[in-house]
This record gives structure tokens, C-alpha cells and sequence, in this order.
């Protein structure tokens, strides 16, 4: 299984766990895990962060939790033992924003039970909690939920500015009057393909940057 | 990987299995009351939009009580019924229903000028998803006040569009009756004739939405017909 050749990689230092996923570990560009709800849910920047924050949160807190129990866990049931500690946690999560952040859970609608099959989840509860101790298990969840985020809001900020013309709801276009020269909102920005495009511009910036990645057959 | 016992497992996953549900449960029994409050601010925030009040989450409850007077639910023989309080009727719920059992709600509001104005609530089919909406009726009973549309999925740019103001505002002082004869408002791709009472531009690009929005319309308001005939007479 891959996974002995993971454990060594990822068990240097604390700090790399947190420092690795936003970089040359990315799970979005690098691993290339997670794309699905970084379609749908990058149109606007406010649902993009609320969703990488849920993220953060459920994959964070599951690690911790499977690492604490990993020694318990048969091996026969972990798989479905990982999905419901996280099916657990997403729900917690949208009843939290059903409560309090009401508008922002209607827009995310069914991509935060989504979180459930998001492959970063389940690919760190394996890969990572069930062979690692609580603490670097909580730091690798932050680490590829931030990454994860980071992505998305990328990706959000260029889909919301040029295809809305506003930062974070601000109407930034407006206020510098591009429109009166004729200027106009590009509708495509708001489609899923130009996610996946704007998501492969950032893949081939980070690969020609850092020669190491691409990956030689 | 230790081995473990079939016995081991099986315990496992019941006590998994029970100390989830009990914290789920717990989970949803706490915050239940918070997210029923979310909603009926929403669907008030909606009612008062389509009187055209502009409202916040904040202030919602208050121009609610301030504006609707009075609500109540009728048949489609324009009959009403007691005892049933139309804010929580479930329009998706009373479609199942045959046309005669049918709760109808319907809203009275009265605007800062006076007038009466009626409002009826409309759900229906998108394309991707349900939508919904409300519209209110000058005195007449024929125009259109205001209306506002929401909708579950609509593809965002296209269908979606139906919530825009842009897309709202067309609806306003057009006629659901002409010469006595209900016709609702349709929605015309390529654009509504000039002047025309009864009819609304599309979205382009949101053929089936805007279509099934017309079929929402006419669906919606035609079981309230009798009730608006005899009203208007």
C-alpha cells in the first residue's frame, strides 16, 4: 500500500504539516482531490470561504478524532468507521450554519453534506490519522483544509471579480467606472468550466515555478 | 493491524452507532428553534418584497406585523377555511392534495398610501429544483402590485436570474385579467410585445426556467380565480 511511503514523507516536523498542503502538497493543484466543490461553489467569494472553513474544520477535527481512536478501530470497519466520524461532523457543521449563517447556507445547499465525499477527507483519515498521533494529526487536517481554501479563494475572487465585477459583494468595477467605457461583466466567469480553467492556470503557474512537481513519465 | 474478534466489531459499531445518533440528535434538538426562526424571517422578508417593502433580517418581523393585516386560507370555490393559519400552510404539501381539499393562503396587506393589496403565495417546478415566489394584487384584483421569485437550484447566471430585480420589476402594474377573462402573464422568449399587459420578457438562456415560472403563474393563481371573480365583481 502507498501508505508506508506517506508516513515517512509527512513525519518530519510539525511545522511542514501546516506549510506542506498550502504549497508543494496542495491537495487541489498537487494532488488534484476536492475538484468537484471547487466548481460549484467558487462563483462568489463569501460561500468560497464559508465552505473552506467548514473544510478546515471537519477535516481538522476528524483526523483528531480517528487518530485518538485509530488503536481501537478494526481494520475490517475503519473505512466505514472514518465516514461516519465525518458524516458526523459535516452535519454538525450544517446545522451550525443553518442556525447562524443562514444565507450562506442556502447558497452552499447540498455541497456542505457534500463535504462528506470530498476526497481530501477520507484520503488524510488514511493516509495520515490512522498511522499518526492526535496533535500532527490535527495540524495535517488544518494544513489540507487551508490549502484546500486557499485554492478556492483564488479561484472565487477571479471567478467574482470578473464575472460580477465585485469583491466579496463590493462592486469594485462600479466604483472605478470601467463601466462607462463600455466595459462589461465576462458571464462566462460565472459557469462551472471556467472554474476548471482558472484551476489549471494555477496548476501550470505553481508547475512552471517549481519544476518538481511535473511529474516525469 | 491487530486482529479483532467478530464479537469486538459488533459492539463497536453499535456503541458508534448510538453515541452518534445521541449527539446528533442533541445537535438538532438545540438548534431546531434558532433555524425555524431563520426561515420564517426568510418567508416574511419575501411576503414583504412582494408588497414591494424592502426589509432586513433585522427589522423583518416588525414590517411584517406592521404591513400584512390580516391572512387567511380559502378553497378553490373562494371558500374560507377556519382554524388554519395560512403562514404555515405548505404549498408543496397542498398540490399533492385533489384541487377541492386544497388550502389556498392568502395574505392582506395594506401599503403606506391606503390601498389594499392581496398576496398570493405560487411554488412550482424549475429546472433544476423547486421555485417559488410571491405576488400581490392592486384593489383590482387584476394588477400586479409586485412580485418576488426565489428559487432552490437555477443555473446561476441563466435561470437564476429570475430573482433579479431587473426580472421582478417587469412584472409590475402588468394585468392577469383581460375583459373579465383570467390570462395571467406570459413569459415571451424573444421579448414581450410593446405595451402588452400580459406578457414579460424571458431570460435568455433561461428558456425552461422562465417557462416553467409561466406555468407557476397561470398554476398557481388559476385556483384562485373563482375567489377573485366574485371579489371583483
Amino acid at each position: 500500500m502507498g501508505k508506508v511511503e506517506k508516513v515517512s514523507l509527512l513525519s518530519a516536523k510539525n511545522k511542514k504539516l501546516l506549510k506542506n498542503p498550502l504549497g508543494i502538497e496542495n491537495p487541489v493543484t498537487v494532488q488534484v482531490l476536492g475538484i468537484c466543490s471547487a466548481l460549484a461553489v467558487t462563483v462568489k467569494m463569501k460561500p468560497a470561504i464559508v465552505m473552506a472553513i467548514s473544510v478546515t474544520v471537519v477535516v481538522a477535527l476528524s483526523n483528531m478524532i480517528i487518530s485518538l481512536i485509530r488503536k481501537s478501530i478494526p481494520g475490517r470497519i475503519r473505512i466505514i468507521v472514518q465516514l461516519v466520524v465525518i458524516a458526523t461532523l459535516v452535519i454538525i457543521v450544517d446545522q451550525f450554519l443553518k442556525a447562524f449563517a443562514f444565507d450562506v447556507s442556502k447558497q452552499l445547499s447540498v455541497f456542505v453534506g457534500l463535504i462528506i465525499t470530498n476526497c481530501i477527507l477520507m484520503g488524510r483519515l488514511e493516509a495520515f490519522a490512522m498511522s499518526s498521533d492526535p496533535w500532527p494529526s490535527f495540524l495535517d487536517g488544518i494544513g489540507n483544509g487551508a490549502g484546500y481554501g486557499l485554492i478556492l479563494i483564488i479561484v472565487s475572487f477571479f471567478r467574482e471579480f470578473l464575472g460580477s465585477g465585485t469583491v466579496l459583494g463590493y462592486p469594485v468595477m462600479e466604483k472605478l467606472g470601467v463601466y462607462n467605457f463600455g466595459y462589461e461583466d465576462n458571464g462566462m466567469m460565472i459557469l462551472p468550466p471556467m472554474a476548471l480553467i482558472i484551476l489549471g492556470l494555477i496548476i501550470w503557474f505553481q508547475r512552471a515555478r517549481n519544476k518538481s512537481l511535473i511529474e516525469t513519465s | 493491524m491487530k486482529e479483532f474478534s467478530n464479537k469486538y466489531i459488533i459492539i463497536y459499531s453499535l456503541a458508534m452507532g448510538v453515541s452518534v445518533a445521541i449527539l446528533l440528535s442533541l445537535t438538532a434538538l438545540l438548534l431546531q428553534p434558532r433555524q425555524e426562526k431563520n426561515v420564517e424571517v426568510e418567508k416574511k422578508m419575501n411576503i414583504l418584497s412582494s408588497i414591494n417593502v424592502p426589509s432586513e433580517k433585522s427589522n423583518a418581523v416588525q414590517l411584517y406585523e406592521k404591513y400584512i393585516r390580516d391572512s387567511y386560507v380559502i378553497n378553490s370555490e373562494g371558500k374560507k377555511f377556519d382554524g388554519v393559519d395560512a403562514f404555515t400552510v405548505t404549498l408543496r404539501a397542498e398540490q399533492k392534495k385533489p384541487l377541492e381539499e386544497q388550502y389556498l393562503p392568502l395574505f392582506v396587506a395594506v401599503d403606506d398610501n391606503g390601498d389594499t393589496l392581496r398576496i398570493f403565495p405560487l411554488e412550482g417546478k424549475g429546472l433544476w429544483g423547486p421555485i417559488w415566489g410571491y405576488i400581490s394584487l392592486k384593489e383590482d384584483l387584476s394588477t400586479i402590485a409586485g412580485v418576488t421569485f426565489d428559487h432552490k437550484g437555477e443555473t446561476p447566471g441563466l435561470g437564476a436570474e429570475i430573482n433579479t430585480t431587473e426580472f421582478e420589476s417587469q412584472f409590475h402594474d402588468k394585468k392577469l385579467f383581460d375583459n373579465g377573462a383570467f390570462v395571467s402573464v406570459k413569459v415571451v422568449k424573444g421579448g414581450a410585445g410593446p405595451g402588452n399587459l400580459h406578457e414579460v420578457d424571458a431570460i435568455s438562456g433561461g428558456t425552461v426556467t422562465s417557462k416553467a415560472l409561466e406555468k407557476m403563474l397561470l398554476d398557481g393563481l388559476v385556483k384562485y380565480e373563482k375567489y377573485l371573480s366574485q371579489k371583483r365583481k
